[in-house]
């Protein structure tokens, strides 16, 4: 690897973590949801970084374009202006730290100490290969996929709608 | 510096400050925003093992399911929580309590 993209993957790595971390202490909701953009936004260089390109294609259209929207409007729609600047943070969070770190330590003794094999990263475009993968081996999982879509969908609109026409019954 | 160990680690980050998220703070949307952070850090520990260790698409297309479920499971968690803002005029998960024994 060049020197620029070296500079460039460590820039965006840098970004992921401390917009993750913006996300975790910032008190105001509202810079928190911001700053998960800039947390997708870098997952999704980093899977460029790891010649994802369809995924990082969908990371940044469906995450960016829709989830983060999603949440926006959450924030919006839930959140007085008022409560927008009360301190977002329980008492225990020194207390969370514990256990966060003995999961972290051992998920990454877990990790060094076993021997992975390696092969050698292969550099093709993947799109073509997701889709005949999706509609081949992975044929089960990708309808099952379109019928949670469309549970979800109509269940999230079920969910949402006011309960007004349920009490004229 | 490209190898699955920078990869693994950033994953695990992630993955720890999403439950930090889900674990410390009061509002449902940022808990659901650690629970996004988690999936995204799954999906990278996904891509990174099919790329290094596997040497095939099966790890990018388990993180394309990830997306898709993260999208469905985050329409449904929305429309709850404004549900349950309606009903109680707060987001705060501590507040959640009605089936509290």
């Amino acid at each position: 690897m060049t020197l620029l993209s070296q500079i460039v993957f460590w820039f965006f790595v840098a970004l992921t973590v401390v917009s993750a971390a913006v996300v975790v202490f910032h008190k105001r909701i509202i810079y928190s949801a911001f700053a998960l953009l800039f947390a997708f936004f870098g997952v999704a260089v980093l899977y460029l970084f790891l010649h994802a390109d369809f995924l990082a294609a969908a990371q940044v259209l469906i995450y960016v374009g829709g989830i983060l929207t999603l949440v926006i409007f959450g924030v919006f729609l839930t959140a007085k202006i008022t409560t927008l600047d009360i301190p977002q943070l329980t008492h225990q969070r020194f207390l969370a730290l514990i256990p966060l770190v003995l999961l972290g330590l051992g998920i990454f003794l877990v990790f060094y100490t076993v021997p992975w094999p390696s092969v050698q990263p292969e550099i093709t475009p993947t799109t073509q290969r997701i889709g005949e993968l999706l509609l081949t081996r992975y044929l089960v999982p990708f309808e099952l996929a379109s019928v949670l879509l469309l549970a979800a969908l109509v269940g999230a609109m079920r969910l949402a709608r006011h309960f007004r026409q349920q009490e004229g019954d | 510096m490209n190898s699955l160990t920078t990869y693994i680690i950033i994953s695990i980050v992630l993955f720890l400050l999403g439950l930090l998220a889900m674990m410390t703070r009061k509002n449902a949307i940022s808990v659901l925003m650690g629970v996004e952070l988690i999936l995204n850090s799954a999906g990278l520990a996904f891509v990174a093992f099919g790329r290094f260790v596997a040497g095939n698409l099966d790890g990018q297309t388990a993180a394309l399911f990830i997306i898709i479920v993260a999208a469905a499971e985050a329409a449904v968690a929305l429309a709850v929580f404004l549900n349950y803002y309606r009903l109680k005029a707060t987001a705060e998960v501590d507040k959640a309590d009605a089936l509290r024994g």
